[in-house]
Order: C-alpha cells, then sequence, then structure tokens
C-alpha cells in the first residue's frame, strides 16, 4: 500500500517532469523570437534595445540554462514576470484560483448528482422509452459546444429574465451569488453529466448481466434492493476511476465558459495569456493545469484502493 | 413420502431474432424431500434454463414461461405474483451456481452477503443474522468461520466461495435446493469435498436436492433418482440406478458408452455420439436426437415420441426402444 | 445487403446520422454550387440584416450572407474533422501497434510519452500547440491531431496486447511466422473493428475542438469562414440584437457533431459491443 503509493509518487513526478521539457520546448519552436515579437509590439527601432531585452528575459542563455532557470525558480515558487502586465506571474495567478476552483467544484458536483443517477435509470429502464429520451439528450449535449451553451444562456436569461449572471467580485446577496456562479457551472457540468451518464450507463449495464446480481435475486431480494445494494456499488467504481478525464475535459469546458460569461478566472486568463503572447505566463500556467490533473489522477487513484477491496487487501 | 416439489408441463420459451426459441418444452419431474434428483445432459440441452424457470429467474423478455406448474409444498410458484415469489426465493428454493468466483459480489464480505438472506426472510436482529453467517460456515465446515465472515470472496480458494455460497443458499432452510454444475468449475479434488458436503447437508436438514449437471459421474455417486434431458424435453426418467444398468434412450446409451470405465476390456474404444445438438430454434419434426440416432426409423422423423413406461418406475420418449 | 438493411432497421438513429453526415459532406464539397451569395463580399447596406426573403437566416456585421457563410464554413469543419482524424488516428495506430506488439523499452517510453500528453486537456494542448505553431488550417489540424495520438495508441496497445495472447497468434508463432508477418497478417486486420470505431467517436470532437479554438480566436484565420469563429467572443453582443448571428453557426456545428455521435456510436454497437462508452 505504503509502496504503491510511493510509486504513484515517483511516477507523478516523472510525468510533471516530462510535461515541463514539452511545455518549454513547444514554446520555443514559435516561429520569430519572442524578443522579436515583443520588440515590435513595442514599437522600438533600436536594435541595442533588442538586445536588452532578449538579457533581460535570458533568451541568449542555452536552453538547458533556461530550463533549470525555469525549474528551480519553480521549486521556490518565483515563476518570473509577465511580460503584459511585469507584475510576478504567481501574484496574477493565485487570486483567480479559487474563482476557478470553485466554478470547477461546483460544476462537478452538478454532473456527478445528475450524471449518476440518469446513467441508473436509463440502465435499468433499458430499451424504454425513458432511456430513449435520456440517450438521446445526453448525446445533444455532448455534441454542443460548450461556448454556443453558454451564449444560448446568456440569451436566454437577457431575453427572458431581463438580467445577466455576469461575474461581480462582491455579491451583494446570496441570489446573485447563485446566480453567477450556479448558472456558468451548470453551463459546463452539463457536458461533464452527460458524459459521466454515458459511463455510468454502460457499467450499470455490464454489472447487471453479472452472476452476483442473479444470485441477489435468487435470494429473494427485491428489484431496487438488487440495484442500489448490489449493482450500484459495482457500477460506481469505474465511474470513479474516470474523475480524473473528467477534470480534463470539464477544463476544456471552462476555458470557453470563463470567456463567454466574463469570469476572470485561471481558464480565460490562459487565453488571454496566449494572446497576448505571454509566454512566461503561459508556461506556467499549463504546468499548473498539469500539476492538478496529475493530481486529481492520484488523489482517485488512491481512493479507489480504499473502495475496492479487491485492491486494498491484496497486500 | 410425499413429493415436495412436483414440476408438470413446463415450457420456457425465449423471443430471439431467428425465431422463437423452446429452451424448456414440457418437462415434467418430482423431487421428495430429502432426495436428490440429477437433471442431465449436454450444454444447451435446457438444464440451466429449467433451473432458472424453477426460481422464475428466466430473463423476461426475452425470456418467458409459457405453460406449466411449479408446485413447492403445494404453493403453485408460477401462480404467485412477483412479491409472493420473492419471499419464496431463498426461503423456500435456493439456488447456488457454477460460478463461484463470479456468483458472489466481490464488494461485500461473505458474512454480509449471508446475513442478509438471513434477515430478508427471517425477523431478527442484524446481530444475530451475523451470528447465523457464521454458523452456516462453520455447518459448511469452513475452518475460522468468524474471521471467514469478514473476509470478501476474493480472499477465498474456489472451493471455499462455493462452500460459501452453500452456506448462504441454505441459511433459511430451504425446502429445495437447486444446485447448477456446482463443482464443474472446481479442481477435481475439491469435487468430491463440496458433493459431500451437499450430500451430508441434505440428509442433516431433509432438503431436496436438484443437482443439474452434465458428469455423469457426479450422478452415479450422489442422485438417488435422475431425468435426461435432450433439445429442451425430458427423454428419459427413473431410478439412477435403473438408468445407469438398463438405458432405454439411445441418447443415454450414447453418453454411457462415451464414459471411460475402470474394469472395461483392454482396447476397447470409447463410442462418441456423432453430429452435435440440433439448434433449439430449428428443431426437426420428429424426435429431436433423430438425426444422430443410429437406430432412428421413419416414424422417428415424423412425430416427437411420447414419454411412456418402458420398465417400473422408468420412462423414455423413444419409439424404437 | 440483407445486413446492411437489417442494421438499418436495428439502428434507425445511427441511420439519421449517417443521413446527418452525407448531407454535411455534399454542402462542403458543394459549396460554391449550393452558396446563393459569396461567403467573403461585404454589403454594408446588409449589416445586422435580420433573416428575410433575401437574407434567409440574416447577415452578420459586414453585411456578408450567414447562410452563405455557414455552407463555406461547412468546408473547414470538413477538413478539419477530416485531417486531424486522419493524421491522429493513423499516427496513433502505429504507435500502439508497435508498442503493443514490439513491447520492452519502446513500450515503456511511449506509454509514459502518452500518460504526458493525457495530462493536459485536449483543449488546453491543441491552444499551446496553435500558439506555438501560429494560426492557419494546416497547424489547427495538426494541433488537433495531436492530442488524438495517445489515445488512440493505448486503445490500439490494449487490444493488440489482448490479441497476441488469442490462439491463432500463438499458433502462428508455434509454425514459424516471422514477427513481421504474424502483425501485418494476423494483428493489423484485427485492430481495424476497434480503429474505426475510435476514429468515427472522434469525428464529433474533431469539429467540437476546432470550433472552440475559432471562437477563441487561436483557430483557422480569415478570410475562411469556420462555424466556430462566426460566434466568436463577439457574438456574445449580439444575443440581444442580432441573435441570429448566434443560433445558426452553433446549430450547424451541433448537428454535424450529433450526427457523427449518432453514426460512431451505432458502429461501436455493431462493429465492436465489447468497447465501452
Amino acid at each position: 500500500m505504503l509502496e504503491y503509493t510511493l510509486r504513484r509518487l515517483g511516477l507523478m513526478v516523472l510525468t510533471l517532469f516530462g510535461v515541463s521539457v514539452a511545455i518549454f520546448l513547444l514554446l520555443r519552436i514559435v516561429p520569430g523570437n519572442i524578443a522579436d515579437i515583443l520588440f515590435d509590439s513595442a514599437g522600438l527601432v533600436d536594435p541595442a534595445e533588442k538586445q536588452k531585452i532578449i538579457a533581460d528575459l535570458g533568451l541568449d542563455q542555452p536552453l538547458v540554462t533556461q530550463y533549470v532557470r525555469w525549474i528551480v525558480g519553480l521549486a521556490h515558487g518565483d515563476l518570473g514576470y509577465s511580460y503584459v502586465s511585469e507584475k510576478p506571474v504567481l501574484d496574477e495567478i493565485l487570486p483567480r484560483i479559487p474563482i476557478t476552483a470553485r466554478l470547477a467544484g461546483l460544476a462537478l458536483l452538478f454532473a456527478v448528482c445528475t450524471g449518476v443517477p440518469f446513467g441508473v435509470i436509463s440502465a435499468v429502464r433499458q430499451n424504454t422509452w425513458l432511456d430513449y429520451i435520456l440517450r438521446l439528450f445526453s448525446l445533444a449535449f455532448l455534441s454542443m459546444p460548450s461556448f454556443w451553451l453558454g451564449l444560448l444562456v446568456l440569451m436566454a436569461f437577457v431575453n427572458w429574465f431581463g438580467i445577466l449572471p455576469i461575474y461581480d467580485k462582491a455579491p451583494q446577496t446570496w441570489g446573485a451569488l447563485a446566480l453567477m456562479l450556479g448558472v456558468p457551472a451548470a453551463t459546463v457540468g452539463l457536458r461533464s453529466s452527460a458524459l459521466i451518464m454515458r459511463l455510468t450507463r454502460s457499467s450499470m449495464l455490464e454489472v447487471l448481466r453479472q452472476d452476483y446480481v442473479r444470485t441477489a435475486r435468487s435470494k429473494g431480494l427485491s428489484e431496487p434492493a438488487v440495484t442500489f445494494i448490489h449493482a450500484l456499488r459495482n457500477a460506481v467504481l469505474p465511474v470513479i476511476t474516470t474523475i480524473g478525464i473528467e477534470t480534463a475535459f470539464l477544463f476544456g469546458g471552462l476555458i470557453v465558459t470563463e470567456t463567454v460569461f466574463n469570469i476572470p478566472g485561471v481558464a480565460r486568463f490562459l487565453v488571454e495569456a496566449i494572446r497576448w503572447r505571454d509566454y512566461p505566463m503561459v508556461q506556467n500556467l499549463v504546468m499548473f493545469i498539469a500539476i492538478i490533473v496529475v493530481l486529481v489522477n492520484l488523489i482517485v487513484d488512491l481512493a479507489y484502493m480504499f473502495v475496492d477491496p479487491r485492491i486494498r487487501l491484496r497486500a | 413420502m410425499a413429493a415436495v416439489l412436483e414440476v408438470a408441463g413446463l415450457t420456457t420459451v425465449f423471443h430471439t431474432r431467428t425465431g422463437v426459441v423452446r429452451a424448456v418444452q414440457d418437462v415434467s419431474f418430482s423431487v421428495e424431500a430429502g432426495e436428490t434428483l440429477a437433471i442431465v445432459g449436454e450444454s444447451g440441452c435446457g438444464k440451466t434454463m429449467t433451473a432458472l424457470s424453477l426460481m422464475r429467474l428466466i430473463p423476461t423478455p426475452p425470456g418467458q414461461i409459457t405453460a406449466g406448474t411449479v408446485r413447492l409444498a403445494g404453493t403453485d410458484l408460477l401462480g404467485l405474483s412477483e412479491a409472493g415469489m420473492r419471499k419464496m426465493r431463498g426461503s423456500q428454493i435456493a439456488m447456488i451456481f457454477q460460478e463461484p468466483m463470479t456468483a458472489l459480489n466481490p464488494l461485500l464480505t461473505i458474512g454480509r452477503q449471508i446475513a442478509e438472506m438471513v434477515s430478508l426472510h427471517e425477523n431478527i436482529s442484524r446481530r444475530a443474522a451475523n451470528a447465523r453467517a457464521v454458523e452456516m460456515l462453520q455447518q459448511v465446515r469452513i475452518p475460522a468461520p468468524e474471521r471467514r465472515a469478514r473476509e470478501y470472496p476474493h480472499q477465498m480458494s474456489g472451493g471455499m466461495r462455493q462452500r460459501a455460497m452453500i452456506a448462504m443458499a441454505l441459511a433459511c432452510r430451504p425446502k429445495v435446493l437447486i444446485a447448477d454444475e456446482p463443482t464443474t468449475a472446481l479442481d477435481v479434488t475439491i469435487q468430491a469435498q463440496v458433493l459431500d458436503l451437499i450430500d451430508d447437508l441434505r440428509r442433516e436438514l431433509g432438503t431436496a436436492v436438484v443437482l443439474i449437471t452434465h458428469d455423469l459421474g457426479v450422478v452415479a455417486e450422489v442422485a438417488d433418482r435422475m431425468i435426461v434431458m435432450y433439445a429442451g424435453r425430458k427423454v428419459e426418467d427413473g431410478r439412477t440406478k435403473d438408468l445407469f444398468a438398463d438405458p432405454c434412450h439411445p441418447y443415454l446409451q450414447g453418453l454411457l458408452a462415451s464414459v471411460p470405465r475402470f474394469g472395461a476390456a483392454e482396447g476397447a474404444r470409447l463410442r462418441d455420439i456423432p453430429g452435435i445438438v440440433p439448434p433449439l430454434h430449428d428443431l426437426p419434426h420428429g424426435c429431436a436426437f433423430a438425426p444422430r440416432c443410429a437406430c432412428a426409423v421413419g416414424a422417428c422423423r415424423d412425430t416427437v415420441p411420447p414419454l411412456e413406461p418402458k420398465r417400473p418406475g422408468h420412462t423414455a420418449a423413444c419409439w424404437v426402444t | 445487403m440483407n445486413d446492411a438493411l437489417y442494421y438499418a432497421r436495428r439502428y434507425p438513429l445511427g441511420v439519421a446520422g449517417v443521413i446527418i453526415l452525407i448531407v454535411f459532406v455534399l454542402t462542403a464539397v458543394f459549396a460554391n454550387v449550393v452558396a446563393p451569395f459569396d461567403p467573403l463580399t461585404t454589403n454594408a447596406k446588409a449589416s445586422l440584416a435580420a433573416p428575410g426573403s433575401r437574407y434567409i437566416i440574416g447577415a452578420d456585421m459586414m453585411g456578408r450572407d450567414m447562410l452563405s457563410r455557414m455552407i463555406h464554413g461547412a468546408r473547414i469543419s470538413l477538413a478539419v474533422a477530416l485531417g486531424a482524424t486522419c493524421i491522429g488516428s493513423g499516427f496513433g495506430a502505429m504507435l500502439g501497434l508497435a508498442s503493443g506488439y514490439l513491447g520492452g523499452w519502446f513500450d515503456l517510453i511511449t506509454q509514459r510519452i502518452a500518460e504526458i500528453m493525457q495530462s493536459l486537456p485536449l483543449l488546453v494542448m491543441a491552444l499551446v500547440i496553435t500558439a506555438s505553431l501560429g494560426p492557419s488550417l494546416v497547424n489547427t489540424i495538426i494541433a488537433i491531431a495531436i492530442p488524438l495520438i495517445p489515445n488512440v495508441a493505448r486503445v490500439i496497445r490494449a487490444n493488440v496486447l489482448s490479441l497476441r495472447e488469442l490462439n491463432y497468434v500463438e499458433a502462428a508463432r508455434a509454425v514459424g511466422m516471422g514477427r513481421m508477418r504474424i502483425a501485418l497478417v494476423h494483428v493489423l486486420p484485427n485492430t481495424l473493428a476497434p480503429l474505426i470505431v475510435l476514429a468515427t467517436a472522434q469525428l464529433g470532437s474533431t469539429i467540437l475542438t476546432e470550433a472552440s479554438l475559432s471562437f477563441l480566436g487561436l483557430g483557422v484565420p480569415e478570410p475562411y469562414p469556420s462555424w466556430g469563429r462566426m460566434l466568436s467572443e463577439s457574438a456574445a453582443e449580439y444575443i440581444r440584437s442580432a441573435p441570429w448571428l448566434v443560433i445558426f453557426p452553433g446549430l450547424a456545428i451541433s448537428l454535424v457533431v450529433f450526427g457523427a455521435n449518432l453514426f460512431g456510436d451505432a458502429l461501436r454497437d455493431i462493429l465492436d459491443p465489447r468497447q465501452g462508452d
């Protein structure tokens, strides 16, 4: 158990190392030097100014030195300075994290609370009109782009209720808070919910075919007891393992949803940083996202060990 | 002694894409308390479907029991409501399955799964139900039953799991135990132990046992009476001893000839039955065995032979013998 | 033929998906013929014209006909969907086949790389790649194809690993068939079904990713009329004044992706019933 945890931690560090190298190199195969871009966009003409920019950014150093400098800084919490705002990167990122975290947490909660029950209903009522409708809706939601769904929601609110669920730094009422967080969270969560529903359904169908479900029926248990005591637990396990994937999936939705709803979170900030070619910011933001995904995966795997006795008691 | 389980004219069909599959057709038999009846046949002959029909566990749709009665101590199970049938399952008629690996829930402890059966059918406290679970594990000769009750299925060997299944099935003292190939998935040495266990418990508790198997060796060892099924129909019925000594249906004759025996003349060859079991959705008009039968005559291909007494207490469905 | 009819009756939704996809492909191919206007010609007088007899679903800010832009936009979606799916699935399948079949250090390294790639959300990776390559149609296709590779490689690898254990592969090995020959004759054809299923399942997600990238202004650049960019940020300003600018491009994306998903689901049920959602 401890050994497994340690091995997983080791692998995690290895993966993150790989991610950091990949991001680092990816952002340095840009056609045209970053210095050129900054130089042009600043409207400068003096070549000495350009040399100064290059030296300031450490771009005259070999790649390895640049990489090591970044990683050492990362370990000390020194992420460098934004090209755009010239503030420390960390100061820019930190205040945005809780905004995105709340949104993501709410969205995931919404997705699980709707996806799992509907998936179970759909499986138990397989091949009935209810099943068809649920499946059709989940597929429809998965086919809509998140940002379009967000725009439709905005449109509905504006036209029907005359209000805009726009981000407010300090919402005055609970209603305002629910509106500004709940609506975007449900919008992002809807697609995850559809995904979870489909996963739960197929997992549940698989479990309902198992021998132990027949055994449970042969004991004289009622259908609800068979479903909830014997089938559901087994069916939810594989769904838990996909929460890591869910988080990554959710993040894609957050990027566009934060943009649509104008929420100053981490996800939208990444797009802004890319557009402004603020490379220190992009590099660190992507690294941050990778750390989150990898951490969630680790936590899910460890949690899974506790839930499934077959793994917990193997040692 | 009166029969505790009486099955008459049981017919179960499945509606599939290729047509109606008659999995069980007009099957009748009875079992007395404390008796072991074996249902014998090749895979696909309808043995398991017969067993699931008795429990009313046929998946519906596509399956459906279309005719017959199943009387358990006088009550017709097929006439009960679903709720009424649930009360019977486990408490009056219980079943153990072929695969002890997959027939137990991997996420619940053995003790919990047995206790669940007890508290479902008897009005007793959780603690008493747990105590009964341990007691049952002891009765099926599992060492250290208190500890084993707290373990999960994956922590046990196959034989141990099948014992736990038996403990669960017998926890409410059912009148009838259906054992569907209970030893097929086990090692040979474990097979004998499990069969002995079922036999001992039958004697101790007076349970009627319906043993479903394709293994004639097992039948010879434990069954008082046997019925032979072929392509969904019963083709022969009688005391095990009589059927082994003097099989009337060419199918059983063929089955017995294909089993190796001790003391057979040296150089004697085992015989096989040519051909394969016909598909159940496309059975021949007459006797389903006729296409594989060496002694088939014209009548065999036209009309299904009725079951008729051939010897005292011994019936078979064959036009020739 | 009989089989096709049987499946058509059995999977009516799959048929609906195929019809949607056929209409989509025909629209893209014959865009020049079908579109009533040139998608790029601006007309100041028609700025934000409401749907009517001339502009059936309205005109955008620059007075360009929305319907014509959407018809031409189908080309972008089709190019991206086909391009990214083919590149991603092709490379993924080759890597998966090699790493499942060769095993050893090659497998170990590709597995680690796949893990590294999968620790980034698809859209984030596509964003970073487009940012680094610069915006163009080809770069967008590449940026969407690369994140697909590890997924495909993993599924194909798992498939190859289970195939290796099968009796007929063992038998081929036993009679002395060469490794390369076994891989090509016995293993490759049997990975085709899951590969086709996976590729179809990804058609929809490539279209969605392209739309998201273009929506964020980092996808296919002007002058190509991309559905995603037609909805780009400024569209939020039109939700009150010109809702047709928001509704129709999104509807087009959703419908095509829905068609692809319906088809993909039916195909999975037919070809590979074991592969879960």
